[in-house]
């Protein structure tokens, strides 16, 4: 595995770890489709919650969160809809967060989370 | 819920509207977002400053930004917004203190500098109107600002400097730029050529006399005459008889001025009137002002208060020339464009130059003029006759003589003739005050004919003329303002029936045509 991958797996690690703190459920990770990957899936009470999770080890290439533009969000959208259909689940209520994970190997790693950005 | 505000100035035309700048930081992926009609240089006014601001070490937030002009129906465009947008962004940041009612005109540079924009000058004279004394701008346009009285202005050369002046944290400024980085100068160098004078011109005693009598009072001009006469160096000479502009006028012309041009380094007062020479060539936008968007003035407005020097006025497009009919007028050119319209003062002394025909040589007798009756006639009537009616001096200018030519030296200096000039501009203010007026060209026939009245006796050629249809109606009004003004040179109290004779001879190629 690549450094990069390391770091975005150990990423979406500690983005899971947060979205449980905040009492989400963890319904699946890494869900792949043709048209690509939903990060995490979670449940937040009645809300099916897509997430996005971005790693970066420093800012020097832009914040993490930036790195999130309009077409990413709408394949976000999208691919929720192709989980739902998938898994057979009728979720009316269905939205997108962001994570942005800044790990620089040294000192502690922050998580700064948005939500509902879509 | 954080929100940032600081002030600005929007300028339509020569007017200035205060814009508030509204920020808001949302909690959402990052984005810049700007509202109320912005135009594509201000819309650029996004990257411009998150890059100053970062380069000065003060990153803007890394959330979603909205930024709101208003009043959000006012077309805004321009660069001078954006210190007013990084100010407000950063207050809603909680990165400075309030702004207060400090207003915030400069372009922000990719390192965080402070670069000067245009317009300044009315941009500033608005805000004190409107009640915002507190101005910053960049420090090349400081001089500039200080301009206005009542204004206290600050200016800065970078943004980490202000931010710090408004309660920034030092530590992470970056506080000094490296002075070999400043940008090269984008300022003309302006070489003050001295004022043509009078002296140069030899001979010509009539129509040096029309250009002094044009300069006292005001009256415009048209001067007619072979190639070579020398019309176009007496009109080059007119601004030099001129006083100096008055401190409101100085300003008026100065804020035109501002709009027209960056500032160079030592901005000062225009005192001297303005002289515009456009080539005929000119398109009517060129002329009175337009362009896209918000129209921007023109030479009339640029010689507003000081000369528009038309040379080879037939060769002019006839729709151009007719524009010129309104400022004429009004002193005042409003111009309507898709973005608003724009009103500049275009007060100015009209100078027309013109050959006798195309070919140039109808002249005197005329022999060697290869042109038909029908193209003398076409070529005059392409200046029309409502643009000559308002033409006072009408003045045929012929080769200069010999004998003239032959004597150097001698001539009258442009100081001379100018201080008769501002004499007679001195008694013409004392007796036209009552009706706010300054100048005899300003005068309307009722008062010539009324409070003015001259005795029946001294005006008895004119009425004759008037009688025998000669003269008319508005000819003799003509006449009678050029009386007052060669009454004024000469300092007496009255036109007397010399002046009235002398007056009529200054319209001679008017009545030639007639």
């Amino acid at each position: 595995m690549k450094a990069k991958d390391l770091l975005g797996r150990r990423g979406e690690e500690l983005a899971a770890e947060y979205l449980e703190s905040l009492g989400m459920l963890i319904v699946e990770r890494n869900w792949r489709c043709p048209d690509g990957e939903i990060d995490i899936v979670a449940l937040d009470g009645d809300a099916l919650v897509i997430a996005e999770v971005k790693t970066r080890r420093s800012l020097a290439y832009g914040h993490p969160f930036e790195a999130v533009g309009a077409d990413k969000l709408a394949r976000l959208h999208r691919l929720g809809s192709a989980w739902c259909r998938d898994h057979g689940l009728r979720l009316p209520l269905r939205r997108v967060d962001v994570i942005a994970v800044l790990d620089d190997g040294v000192g502690k790693p922050t998580v700064e989370h948005l939500r509902e950005v879509l | 819920m954080a929100l940032g505000r600081a002030y600005s100035v929007a300028l339509v035309g020569l007017n200035g509207y205060i814009v508030e700048v509204e920020a808001d930081i949302g909690q959402t992926l990052p984005a810049f977002v700007l509202l109320g009609l912005p135009d594509a240089s201000l819309n650029e006014a996004r990257d411009r400053i998150r890059s100053a601001a970062q380069n000065s070490g003060i990153p803007l937030s890394r959330r979603k930004i909205t930024a709101n002009l208003v009043p959000a129906s006012l077309p805004k465009r321009g660069s001078g917004f954006d210190l007013a947008i990084a100010m407000s962004v950063l207050r809603a940041a909680e990165d400075i203190r309030p702004t207060g009612r400090t207003v915030f005109i400069a372009e922000l540079g990719l390192d965080g500098r402070l670069r000067p924009v245009r317009g300044i000058l009315p941009a500033v004279m608005s805000a004190v109107q409107a009640g915002f004394h507190d101005i910053v701008v960049a420090h090349a346009n400081a001089a500039e600002a200080e301009l206005v009285p009542g204004a206290k202005v600050r200016g800065y050369r970078t943004l980490a400097r202000l931010v710090f002046d408004f309660g920034a944290d030092p530590q992470e400024l970056v506080l000094d730029l490296a002075p070999e980085d400043e940008p090269a100068g984008t300022e003309p160098v302006s070489v003050d050529a001295p004022a043509p004078d009078m002296c140069d011109v030899s001979g010509q005693a009539e129509a040096r006399r029309a250009l002094e009598v044009a300069a006292a009072g005001a009256h415009h001009l048209l001067l007619t005459g072979p190639p070579g006469a020398g019309k176009t160096m007496l009109a080059e000479r007119l601004p030099g008889l001129l006083p100096d502009l008055r401190d409101t006028e100085a300003m008026e012309v100065t804020a035109i001025h501002s709009l027209c041009q960056l500032p160079s380094a030592g901005v000062q007062l225009v005192r001297r009137p303005p002289f515009e020479n456009p080539h005929h060539s000119a398109t009517a936008a060129a002329i009175i002002g337009g362009g896209s968007g918000l129209p921007r003035p023109g030479a009339a407005s640029r010689a507003h208060r000081g000369i528009l020097f038309l040379d080879e006025a037939p060769e002019y497009e006839r729709r151009v020339l007719d524009a010129l009919r309104q400022p004429l007028e009004s002193g005042e050119l409003v111009i309507h464009r898709s973005a608003g319209a724009a009103a500049y003062p275009a007060r100015f002394q009209l100078v027309l130059a013109a050959n006798p025909c195309p070919c140039g040589k109808a002249s005197g007798k005329g022999l060697e003029c290869t042109c038909t009756p029908f193209m003398r006639r076409r070529y005059m009537s392409r200046m029309s006759g409502p643009l000559l009616d308002r033409v006072d001096i009408q003045l045929q200018v012929d080769r200069v003589s010999l004998a003239d030519f032959g004597q150097s030296g001698g001539a009258e200096d442009s100081a001379a003739v100018g201080a008769r000039v501002l004499a007679a501009r001195a008694s013409q203010l004392q007796r036209l005050q009552p009706w706010g007026m300054e100048t005899n060209s300003q005068v309307p026939g009722r008062i010539l004919r009324g409070e003015l009245r001259l005795a029946a006796a001294t005006t008895r050629i004119l009425d004759h003329a008037l009688e025998r249809g000669v003269l008319t109606a508005r000819g003799y009004d003509r006449v009678l303002r050029l009386a007052w003004t060669l009454a004024d040179l000469a300092g007496r109290e009255q036109p007397d029936g010399n002046d009235i004779g002398q007056a009529l001879s200054l319209r001679q190629t008017a009545s030639a045509a007639a």
